[in-house]
């Protein structure tokens, strides 16, 4: 099955066609999560009609897995002739929602309307923990409630735990709690900065010996440990680098916004267009940016294509890179996560630290004169 | 023998890649993808239609191949699609209820 989704993915690449889209509803939400990289209020969504007609032409386009996603998506009262329209239409659609408004009739409908996968967001198996993350008070009593609904049905559930310093130690509570619903489980250790820009919330982010020990965990690896954090295999060879793609932002895969803004990934803030100006075809196949981004391989990354982890143990990032500034850089989250996975640095941690150092002896000279401070920098170069 | 109909059903996600379709079943998650002459008789199974009319029309004009082998492999084809619950099959018209 994996090998026939590559497949997939290898073909639409070929063709060029979007195959896989996350549309953002709406950023309005009931829960108020403290590691939310999102602005909550309305600055003008897509309007029903809008939206039926974005999906009518993905649709054309050749998108088949369409996530819709938030903000909670049933903030929406047209949330479900909104996926129904989508399922009329063929998508195979998955649903990201915190479920504290599904009740019965809300849980009847999904079931009918044979949807992929419901993913729900769960951060500890404790209401205080839970509840505390996300600011609604019985946050979690209801969203525990809305799974059992809809396990029951036959809709599969995955939860999804982001771990922060607050629930890192509950994970394993998280996982036996959806095993004992009969639920999926994925972890995800990445906190990311607001789409604004503000990277304030990254310190929320779960501290080094903590990633260590999820990297070591065989239950939540899917591999064992030792293969998942064996030494990096060295960079890509040259002629390899020059095929190789960072991800398949911008390639298979694209964001919308609920104001109909177009974006490699969600995690990739670079705008690319935007439907109610232009058709989602010609963004896709002829925006400057998309077309920007997917001229990008691995031998275009200075930093990364010479670095030891290229070859396989990197995850990194384009869209995190360009948050820091530069999409052909290395996205220093994803550094430090393929350091705790390996223990060997990185080559963007190794440039750091010299710029870092040589910033260093820059501010030890600064008692200095002017001159004696510029003599001693370039010493140091 | 009485003519067998096929339909769609609706607990698929499907969508046509370059000459293939591919096809996920909410029922279990497989993946399938068609080649270019199983597509032509998923894209032409609305229910009314009887198979072999199908593979008349959808196949045999459109491919170079034997009616009588054509039609045997095809309700080969569409007994294996229904076993995954991705097609229906009857020997009556098949009415969408919904």
């Amino acid at each position: 099955m994996i090998g026939l989704v590559q497949e997939m993915s290898d073909k639409a690449q070929r063709l060029g066609i979007p195959l896989a889209v996350q549309l953002d509803l709406t950023y309005r939400c009931n829960e108020r999560c403290v590691h939310c990289y999102l602005d909550h209020d309305d600055h003008g969504e897509m309007n029903t009609a809008e939206i039926k007609e974005l999906l009518d032409q993905m649709a054309a386009a050749g998108v088949f897995f369409l996530t819709l996603s938030g903000g909670e998506i049933m903030m929406r009262r047209d949330f479900f002739e909104i996926v129904e329209h989508a399922r009329r239409l063929s998508f195979c659609v998955k649903l990201k929602t915190n479920a504290v408004m599904v009740r019965r009739s809300e849980a009847d409908r999904l079931q009918a309307l044979a949807l992929d996968s419901v993913q729900i967001s769960v951060y500890s198996h404790r209401a205080e923990v839970h509840d505390a993350i996300t600011k609604l008070p019985g946050s979690l009593k209801r969203t525990i409630a809305a799974v059992r609904l809809l396990v029951e049905r036959g809709v599969k559930v995955i939860f999804a735990n982001v771990l922060m310093r607050e629930n890192f130690q509950d994970y394993p509570g998280v996982q036996a709690l959806a095993a004992e619903v009969g639920a999926e489980f994925t972890i995800d250790p990445t906190i990311t900065p607001m789409m604004d820009g503000d990277r304030s919330i990254l310190n929320l982010n779960i501290e080094r010996a903590q990633l260590q020990q999820v990297f070591r965990d065989a239950s939540i690896l899917g591999t064992s440990p030792e293969e998942f954090c064996a030494p990096p295999g060295g960079p890509p060879a040259a002629e390899d680098a020059q095929k190789m793609l960072p991800c398949s932002a911008g390639h298979t895969f694209c964001y919308v916004s609920p104001y109909g803004d177009v974006y490699p990934c969600v995690q990739f803030p670079l705008p690319t267009g935007n439907v109610r100006a232009s058709r989602f075809l010609d963004i896709w196949k002829h925006s400057p940016q998309m077309t920007e981004v997917r001229s990008i391989t691995i031998s275009d990354l200075p930093v990364c294509s010479t670095c030891s982890h290229g070859g396989g143990s990197c995850t990194r990032c384009p869209g995190l890179a360009y948050m820091e500034g530069n999409m052909r850089g290395p996205s220093s989250q994803d550094c430090e996560k393929s350091f705790v996975r390996t223990g060997v640095e990185t080559a963007g941690m190794l440039i750091r630290r010299e710029a870092r150092s040589i910033a260093g002896l820059v501010q030890i000279r600064s008692a200095a004169s002017p001159d004696s401070r510029a003599e001693s920098l370039q010493n140091c170069l | 023998m009485s003519p067998v109909y096929i339909a769609r059903t609706s607990e698929v996600a499907a969508r046509l890649l370059g000459s293939e379709m591919m096809i996920m079943s909410a029922r279990d998650s497989t993946l399938f993808s068609l080649n270019e002459t199983a597509t032509a008789i998923w894209q032409a199974a609305n229910g009314v239609t009887p198979l072999s009319e199908i593979v008349e029309r959808s196949l045999c004009a459109q491919f170079d191949v034997d009616p009588a082998a054509a039609l045997r492999d095809a309700e080969e084809l569409v007994e294996g699609l229904a076993k995954h619950g991705i097609l229906k099959l009857s020997d009556q018209p098949i009415v969408e209820t919904k």
